[in-house]
C-alpha cells in the first residue's frame, strides 16, 4: 500500500476520535486528501492534518493523543500573532514516531486574555518552548514551573515578535538613506 | 563560596564530614568560560565537586532570527539560516530551500537532489567533526584535533569551489544551485572521499579504543531513552540513547530514500555512544556520498543544476542584458517580487544535531508571516541540568562538549 | 604490517625577526629601550579569544594546523583576562552579552589591544535586530577591526599582523597621555 493512503486513514482516525471524545471543541482547518490539486495561488495549502482546538479542552486534547492516539513526539510548540483579529495563537506540531505520522494542532486566545495550560506536565521539553513563546509573545502558561523571560534580557520591556514591535535597532543613526534606509 | 548552613563545632576535630549539615558551594560557570565553547551561562550549586543542581541562562547571542525573517524576501533568509548551526550551515540552507519549494510545490531533477545530498554528507561530517575533535580535547588529547582539522579544511575547499564561502556558505537557490559544480569539484570531492577514511581511521585509533579515553566518557552523562523522548532529543543524542529515530529515513527528503544506509544506535546515551554514533554516522555519510557520485554517473542528465523555475532561478547575465524576459525575472527576483502561495508547511531534515525544522506561514506577500525555526540545540539543551546531576563538574563539562550545542542555533 | 616512511620534507633556514633601528658591533646593539620592549611585546602576544558564534569556528581553523596561529607567537592562549593583552571579540554580541564584554575589557591589564573579528563585531552586520549590539565600540574602544561575515583565516591573521604593528609602534607615554584617558572617559570606564 502506498504510503500516502496510510497517512490519510491515520488523519481519518485521528478526526473520528477526537470528533467521538471533544465533540465541536475541535475542528478540522486542513486535511490533505489525494486528489487535491497541487498548487493553485491563492488557495490555502498545508501539508499535513491541522486542527483548530478550543483553548478549555487544549489540555486533554494533547492529554488525549499522547496516551491513546500514540503521539509520543512534540515536535514543537511556537506562538503566533494575528493582528487582524486582536488574537494570539498558539501552533503545536505532534509526531507519532510508531505511525510516521504528523498532525499541527492550533489554538488561539484573545491579546487581552493571552492564558494557555501549561504542558510540562504532559512533555518535558515544552518547558523551553513555553518560556520562548512567552518571550516573545507574551502568552503566559498556568502551572508552569519557571515563566520567565529566556532569550531577552529580563527587563526588556516589549514583546518582540508581536506584529507592530519594530525589527531595527533604535539607536543606530548611521542608516538614512531617503530611498533604501529606513 | 557561599555558606549556606554555618559549620557546626564538630567540624573541628571531625574530619568527615556529616552528610546532614552538607557545605554547599555556588559556581558561576559562564558565559564565557573556555571549557563551555561558547556562550552558555550555568549556575552550579555543588556539594565538594558533586553537582547537585544546576541553572541555566542562555540567550547571550539572541540575534533575532524569526523576526528578521519577517521582515525579508524569502530568497534573502538563506543568509540568516547559515549562521544558525554555522558548523554545517549547508545543512540550514538546503532545509529552507526545500521548505520554500515544499510551498511552492517545486520539483527538483534527481541530479540536483543528488548534489545536495553530497553537499549535505559533508556537512554532517564537517559538523561531526568539531564535535568528536572537541571531546578528545576536552578528555586533554589535543592531537586528534589537530590531525583531524586537516580534513575539515578539505572539506571547506570543496565548499569554496562550490559557493565561494567557507563557512557561511549561503550555497544553493531555491530551485536548486546557482552555478554547476565545476570539474575541480567533482575531483575534490572524489578525493576526499577516497582519503577521509584513512584519516579517520586514524583519528579511531587514538581514541575509540584508548582506554583512558573509555574510563573517562564510558557513564558519563547517561541519559535514559524515555527521558529523551520527553524532553524532544533527536539526531546523535537520540540515537545514542537506543531510538533508531532519523529524519532521513522517517520522513525521506532530497531523494534520501534512494540510498542504502545504516542508523546507527548507541545503547546508554552516555558521552561515549554519542561519540560512537557520530563516528558511525561519519562513515556511513561517506558511504552515501560514494552511492550519490555512483547514480550520478549513471544518470543520463549530466547538466542540470536547477529545477525549470524561472521565477525562482536567476537567469544567465548576458541574457538579462539581451532578453525582456530574462531582465524581468532578473529584476523580480532581486527585488523579492515572486509570487509565493498562501499557505503553511512544516519541512524537517535531519541536521547535524538533530530534527531541523521550519514551520513557515506564508500569507502570499513578499516576506513570511511567520517562520518558526524548531532548533534542536534549543530543545535538547534544556535538559542538561537532569544529565548532570549527581555527576563531577568535569564530566558536566565532557558532556556539554559531547551534546554538541552550538550558541547560534541555541539563541536563535 | 610494514608503514610506509614519509620522507621529512626539507627544513628552510629559521626566520628571526629583524632587530630594531640602531647600531649595532661585535657584541653589543645600541637601539630605544621603546623598541626593544616593543619587539618583544610584539612577538609575544597572550590573546584572550571571546568567540561567540560562527567567527569563532574560524577562530579554531586559524588556530589548527593549517593556518597555525604559532607563527606568531600567538599559541598560548590566555583564557584569564587579567593575563591577557590582546582581546580578541568574534562573532555577535548581543545587548544581554554587552555588560559581560566590557566587564571582561576592563579586568584585563594594561596595556591592552582589541580587535574586533567579523561584521557582527564591527557593526552588527547583517543583525540590525532590536537584540544585537550595533558594533562592540559602541562600549569598548577598538585597534583594528577586521571585515567579513565570516572572515577567512587569512583576513583574521592580517588583522593579528596589523595589531603586532600597533604594539610594536607603540610609545611607552601612550597609556598615561591625556588623549588616552579622554578615550577611556568616553567609554565611561576609570
Amino acid at each position: 500500500m502506498p504510503a500516502f493512503t496510510i497517512k490519510a486513514d491515520r488523519d481519518q482516525l485521528t478526526i473520528d476520535k477526537l470528533a467521538e471524545r471533544f465533540g465541536e471543541h475541535v475542528a478540522v482547518d486542513y486535511k490533505p486528501s489525494t486528489d487535491a490539486p497541487k498548487v493553485v495561488e491563492e488557495v490555502v495549502l498545508g501539508d499535513m492534518l491541522i486542527l483548530s482546538v478550543k483553548r478549555p479542552v487544549i489540555h486533554d486534547v494533547l492529554k488525549f493523543l499522547r496516551d491513546e492516539l500514540d503521539f509520543n513526539f512534540l515536535t514543537s510548540l511556537g506562538g503566533m500573532h494575528y493582528p487582524d483579529r486582536d488574537a494570539l495563537g498558539l501552533v503545536i506540531h505532534l509526531h507519532s514516531m510508531r505511525n510516521g505520522h504528523r498532525i499541527r494542532l492550533k489554538s488561539e486566545a484573545p491579546i487581552k486574555d493571552p492564558v494557555f495550560p501549561t504542558f510540562t506536565d504532559l512533555w518535558a521539553t515544552t518547558n523551553w518552548m513555553e518560556r520562548e513563546a512567552f518571550d516573545f509573545f507574551g502568552l503566559t502558561f498556568t502551572g508552569h514551573p519557571n515563566l520567565k523571560r529566556i532569550l531577552n534580557m529580563e527587563d526588556f520591556p516589549a514583546f518582540p515578535l508581536r506584529k507592530e514591535y519594530p525589527l531595527e535597532d533604535p539607536t543606530r543613526e548611521d542608516k538614512e538613506d531617503t530611498f533604501f534606509g529606513r | 563560596m557561599k555558606n549556606t548552613a554555618a559549620k557546626p563545632d564538630y567540624w573541628k576535630h571531625d574530619l568527615v564530614p556529616n552528610t546532614e549539615h552538607k557545605d554547599l558551594n555556588t559556581l558561576n560557570l559562564g558565559p564565557t568560560h573556555p571549557a563551555t565553547h561558547g556562550i552558555f551561562q550555568n549556575v552550579l550549586t555543588l556539594d565538594g565537586e558533586v553537582i547537585q543542581s544546576a541553572e541555566q541562562t542562555i540567550g547571550y547571542i539572541h540575534r533575532a532570527f524569526e523576526k528578521i525573517a519577517e521582515r525579508r524576501p524569502f530568497y534573502q533568509i538563506t543568509t540568516l539560516t547559515d549562521r544558525m548551526n554555522y558548523c554545517s550551515s549547508p545543512i540550514n540552507n538546503m532545509g529552507w530551500h526545500m521548505t520554500v519549494e515544499k510551498l511552492c510545490g517545486i520539483e527538483l531533477p534527481k541530479r540536483v537532489e543528488y548534489m545536495r545530498v553530497i553537499v549535505m554528507e559533508l556537512a554532517r561530517i564537517a559538523d561531526h567533526l568539531i564535535c568528536n575533535s572537541v571531546i578528545g580535547v576536552d578528555t586533554g588529547a589535543l592531537t586528534g584535533f589537530t590531525y583531524i582539522f586537516q580534513q575539515r579544511e578539505k572539506i571547506y575547499d570543496i565548499y569554496e569551489e562550490i559557493c565561494g564561502a567557507r563557512l557561511t556558505t549561503n550555497m544553493g537557490r531555491i530551485g536548486g544551485f546557482e552555478r554547476n559544480f565545476s570539474d575541480t569539484c567533482w575531483a575534490r570531492i572524489r578525493e576526499f572521499v577516497k582519503n577521509y577514511p584513512a584519516a579517520l581511521k586514524e583519528f579511531d585509533n587514538l581514541l575509540v579504543r584508548n582506554r583512558i579515553f573509555m574510563d573517562r566518557t564510558i557513564n558519563c552523562g547517561a541519559f535514559p531513552a524515555d527521558r529523551a523522548l520527553a524532553y524532544g532529543f533527536t539526531g546523535p543524542n537520540l540515537r545514542a540513547c537506543g531510538v533508531d529515530y532519523d529524519v532521513r529515513v522517517a520522513d525521506p527528503y532530497s531523494g534520501y530514500q534512494d540510498f542504502d544506509f545504516m542508523v546507527p544506535i548507541g545503547q546508554s546515551g552516555d558521552t561515549y555512544d554519542r561519540f560512537m554514533v557520530r563516528d558511525q554516522e561519519m562513515k556511513e555519510s561517506i558511504s552515501i556520498i560514494k552511492q550519490a557520485l555512483d547514480k550520478l554517473d549513471k544518470l543520463s542528465d549530466k547538466k542540470s543544476y536547477t529545477a525549470d523555475v524561472p521565477e525562482w532561478v536567476l537567469p544567465p547575465k548576458e541574457n538579462v542584458y539581451n532578453q525582456m524576459e530574462a531582465l524581468i525575472w532578473h529584476f523580480k527576483i532581486v527585488m523579492g517580487e515572486t509570487n509565493v502561495p498562501m499557505g503553511e508547511v512544516y519541512h524537517c531534515v535531519e541536521g547535524a544535531n538533530g530534527e531541523l525544522g521550519f514551520y513557515l506561514v506564508s500569507d502570499g506577500g513578499r516576506t513570511p508571516a511567520r517562520l518558526h525555526f524548531r532548533r534542536p540545540c534549543f530543545i535538547y539543551y534544556q535538559a542538561y541540568p537532569e544529565m548532570i546531576k549527581g555527576t563531577m563538574l568535569s564530566d558536566a563539562i565532557l558532556t556539554m562538549s559531547s551534546m554538541n550545542v552550538i550558541a547560534g542555533e541555541l539563541d536563535a | 604490517m610494514s608503514q610506509e616512511i614519509i620522507p621529512r620534507p626539507a627544513l628552510g633556514k629559521p626566520t628571526i625577526v629583524p632587530p630594531p633601528k640602531g647600531s649595532m658591533g661585535t657584541g653589543f646593539m645600541t637601539t630605544k629601550l621603546e623598541d626593544a620592549v616593543g619587539l618583544a611585546r610584539k612577538n609575544s602576544i597572550w590573546p584572550l579569544p571571546f568567540a561567540t558564534s560562527c567567527c569563532g569556528i574560524e577562530f579554531m581553523a586559524t588556530m589548527a594546523s593549517n593556518y597555525d596561529l604559532a607563527r606568531f607567537g600567538m599559541e598560548r592562549l590566555s583564557f584569564s583576562p587579567r593575563q591577557s593583552d590582546l582581546l580578541m571579540v568574534m562573532g555577535t554580541i548581543a545587548k544581554k552579552m554587552g555588560p559581560v564584554l566590557k566587564e571582561v575589557y576592563t579586568q584585563m591589564a594594561e596595556p591592552k589591544w582589541v580587535l574586533s573579528v567579523g561584521a557582527c563585531a564591527s557593526s552588527g552586520g547583517i543583525f540590525d535586530s532590536y537584540s544585537v549590539l550595533q558594533g562592540i565600540d559602541r562600549i569598548i574602544p577598538v585597534d583594528v577591526y577586521v571585515p567579513g561575515c565570516a572572515p577567512r583565516p587569512e583576513q583574521i591573521i592580517d588583522g593579528i599582523l596589523k595589531i603586532q604593528e600597533l604594539v610594536a609602534n607603540e610609545g611607552f607615554r601612550r597609556r598615561y597621555s591625556k588623549d588616552y584617558e579622554h578615550l577611556l572617559k568616553t567609554y565611561k570606564i576609570d
